[in-house]
């Protein structure tokens, strides 16, 4: 184990701890932004640095093809490669050889695929995914895992669950750096809680590291969504982070810190950028929208950041879609955007003030009190009252 | 505005150092930048992929000096809102920059000489072709309120007629009238525009013409548009001759090395997209900035076979290249990044690597500005300058071995 977790504040189930990596300190609950191919599109280290970014994850798939596991393990590592300084995460692979690849097939020995670059067939085992993640020295490293989409039904859901243990014991056995690199389970099991509980006890058996709660945001409905993050961390260890992958959107956030996760990633507040489109509090500005063409606000005029210190809507609506630095400065803000949220999700739960935060957070972002019902499904069970920010209880929502 | 001649360089050249105060606009500028030197290209006033704080970590005053061009922003923010929230250097965070602003350039906004008519120039920008009249050309300076700009120019290339060639320059001095009668402050910040195609007599017209006028400075456009390099420097020197050496004057258009000749034929100011194109290939520029000091230098020391200039970071060679784009360069890429990396962001097609090499080649670039500027005031850049050229044209002539 190379990590150190600390709970420094508590509210129920929401917790803000202090997480120390072998590269960097980090404050959860925290969101880590995605730099697939080493690097966060269109920005340096030093703005990430200036930003409060603590952790970026990088894919494995990717950095494997290009530049390649052995040229970065000559560098000494994806930190040296890339010169970033603080903690970086790395996924295992699998997800983008299922999502990206028509051709892929899984079976017990691992996932074979057809290489993008020049068609032969190729084996992504446990033991071979774990080699590269050594090879590229990320602070944190997950385990290869069987993932099928939410959508799906049947008995393909069991046998997933069931060989993502397997797996990880094979993880587990090849793991060279268990010193330096910390090497995460993935809770498994589809929309099932008995599938799901099944796998919860099975990884915590194997006392990992951290705990990832895989195989959500992927197109379930939220209703479904909620309840198993809230299954799953009621069920893991209170002293282990848990990472519930590809969250996402900030109101997402808010809920599965509210159930007690710490960590997040997800490509949508650079990939939104790209499209035009700014987080604020009160959810989404639209840059490319006519309207944006005279107004001369900032994005944010509560936003500390520099694009919203220098920049008018006019301005950047001019820029986005059609200049690179349209993206740069909108990937700059949503980014900054995050960070902030993460550090007040950290700080509200610190300073025993979190359910002031959560419903101060979902009046800006529903001002007519159409607060879905979802969330106010999960904020029950997160014991946070927000009835003062619902206009109504509607069952047909 | 004000600019002052601080050295001619002896030995019988026109090369000159100078002084550039520049105060008012929208604020900004209150530096004093020496001259020669280089106006950073922008897209609707911002480099191309270097953001402002980024910006800030190359040399300065050298990089706050920045060519603009207006009909960058023809379809938006409207006149009214570029007011509305003070002027350009406000809406683009620049307070402490220097904005040029000239309406033509080689990515965006190019002159378009068969659709231009008496009326106005025609540009083909990214929203279509675009045919501007003075009138408009001047709201947009006057909302924008940059430090300097240059009037509106019937930009040709080389090989039109004389009859449309006279025509350019009988407009272009109509329009530098029509800018000024307009001109809120009566020239005081105005470039006159000077054209004449690739012909001497009516460049010597023009600028003669534009030096009647109650200008700041002359722009010297129309180059870059199909000359050759010998025609170009007997028609910079034609042009130039007929200024006021206490003038400021400003050329565009001219790359490496072309801009030695400009420099040669005592121009100030010199704005090109010469960065912009070596970091979309993927270029760098590795020349060395010492070939003054260096008096033995020799060729046989250089790289056989490589091109001195610049090297292509796409290239396999660099993949597993540990040093910085070059030893020993003071700019953020250099002393954050290897080439090995930028290779590996080339191939994976990511905006970092852009705006890594823009940094890179700006700070270079600046370098290479300022190299010359000490050349001139040690009174050596004839020398400076027939050096450099036959050390970039040293690779074409030494052997290169075959190996692989």
């Amino acid at each position: 184990m190379a990590l150190r977790f600390e709970v420094v504040g508590r509210f129920n189930r929401a917790r803000a701890a202090q997480l120390t990596l072998p590269h960097f300190v980090c404050q959860t609950p925290l969101f880590m932004p995605v730099g697939t191919q080493g690097t966060i599109k269109g920005l340096t280290n030093n703005q990430l640095e200036e930003i409060g970014c603590q952790i970026i994850l990088g894919n494995t798939y990717h950095l494997a093809l290009r530049p390649g596991a052995d040229l970065i393990d000559e560098f000494g590592g994806l930190h040296k490669f890339m010169n970033w300084k603080r903690a970086l995460l790395t996924d295992s692979g699998g997800f983008q050889m299922v999502s990206l690849l028509h051709l892929a097939d899984i079976t017990e020995k691992g996932v074979t695929f057809q290489s993008p670059v020049d068609g032969k067939p190729m084996l992504l085992t446990p033991e071979e995914s774990i080699q590269i993640q050594n090879k590229i020295g990320a602070d944190i490293i997950m385990a290869l895992d069987d993932v099928v989409k939410t959508t799906i039904t049947g008995p393909r859901i069991e046998e997933a669950m069931y060989r993502t243990l397997r797996w990880m014991d094979r993880c587990i056995a090849a793991h060279q750096k268990p010193d330096t690199q910390n090497l995460f389970g993935i809770v498994q099991g589809g929309l099932d809680p008995v599938l799901r509980d099944i796998c919860v006890r099975g990884l915590v058996e194997r006392n990992l590291p951290g705990y990832a709660i895989g195989g959500l945001a992927g197109g379930e409905d939220k209703d479904s969504f909620w309840r198993v993050v809230a299954q799953c961390t009621a069920a893991l260890p209170e002293d282990k982070p848990r990472y519930v992958m590809g969250v996402g959107y900030p109101l997402d956030i808010v809920v599965c810190s509210a159930l007690g996760a710490d960590m997040y990633d997800c490509v949508y507040p650079t990939r939104t950028a790209r499209f035009g489109s700014a987080l604020i509090p009160e959810g989404v500005l639209k840059l490319k929208n006519r309207a944006m063409a005279n107004d001369e606000r900032p994005i944010d005029p509560t936003c500390p950041c520099m694009v919203c210190k220098t920049y008018t809507r006019a301005y950047l609506h001019c820029l986005v879609t059609k200049d690179a630095m349209g993206s740069q400065l909108l990937s700059y803000h949503n980014l900054s955007y995050m960070m902030k949220l993460s550090r007040d999700l950290h700080t509200s739960i610190v300073e025993g003030r979190f359910p002031e935060f959560v419903r101060g957070f979902l009046r800006t972002q529903f001002p007519k009190g159409d607060v879905p019902e979802w969330v106010c499904n999960a904020m029950e069970v997160a014991g946070i009252d927000i009835s003062s920010c619902c206009a109504s209880f509607s069952p047909s929502h | 505005m004000r600019f002052a001649v601080t050295k001619a360089c002896g030995g019988g050249g026109k090369a000159r150092a100078g002084a550039l105060y520049v105060g008012g606009g929208g604020g900004g500028g209150a530096a004093v930048v020496e001259t020669p030197s280089l106006l950073l290209s922008t897209r609707k006033g911002l480099p191309a992929f270097v953001s402002r704080d980024l910006l800030s970590t190359l040399p300065s005053p050298d990089s706050h000096l920045l060519h603009v061009s207006p009909i960058h922003f023809i379809e938006c923010p409207s006149s009214k809102t570029i007011s509305n929230i003070g002027g350009l250097h406000q809406m683009l965070g620049l307070q402490e920059h220097i904005l040029v602003a000239a309406a033509s350039d080689s990515v965006e906004s190019l002159p378009e000489s068969e659709a231009s008519n008496k009326l106005g120039a025609s540009f083909e920008t990214p929203s279509g072709r675009r045919l501007v009249k003075p009138s408009e050309y001047m709201q947009m300076i006057t909302s924008m309120k940059p430090n300097l700009w240059a009037s509106l120019a019937d930009e040709v290339p080389a090989w039109v007629t004389e009859k449309r060639n006279r025509i350019s320059v009988d407009r272009t001095l109509r329009w530098l009238d029509d800018c000024l009668a307009v001109d809120l402050e009566a020239g005081k910040n105005t470039l006159g525009a000077v054209v004449g195609g690739s012909n001497i007599d009516e460049r010597k017209r023009c600028a003669t013409e534009a030096s009647l006028r109650n200008v700041a400075g002359f722009w010297i456009g129309g180059f870059g548009l199909g000359e050759s390099m010998e025609e170009r420097l007997a028609l910079l020197n034609a042009v130039t001759d007929c200024l006021p050496e206490e003038k400021l004057r400003y050329v565009s258009r001219l790359s490496l090395p072309e801009v030695l000749q400009g420099v040669a034929a005592g121009i100030d100011l010199f704005d090109s997209t010469y960065i912009y194109h070596l970091t979309l290939g993927g270029f760098a520029l590795v020349f060395p900035l010492d070939i003054v000091e260096r008096d033995n230098w020799d060729s046989r020391t250089d790289i056989e076979g490589a091109d001195c200039t610049k090297i292509n970071l796409r290239a396999t060679i660099y993949r597993k290249d540990t040093s910085p784009i070059v030893d020993r360069c003071g700019c953020f890429t250099c002393q954050n990044h290897t080439r090995a990396y930028i290779n590996h962001l080339l191939n994976v097609h990511e905006m970092l690597a852009q705006i890594l090499l823009e940094i890179h080649n700006t700070h270079h670039y600046l370098g290479f500005f300022r190299l010359m500027r000490e050349a001139i005031k040690g009174g050596k850049f004839e020398l400076f300058r027939q050096r450099f050229i036959k050390r970039r044209r040293a690779f074409l002539t030494a052997e290169a071995p075959c190996s692989l």
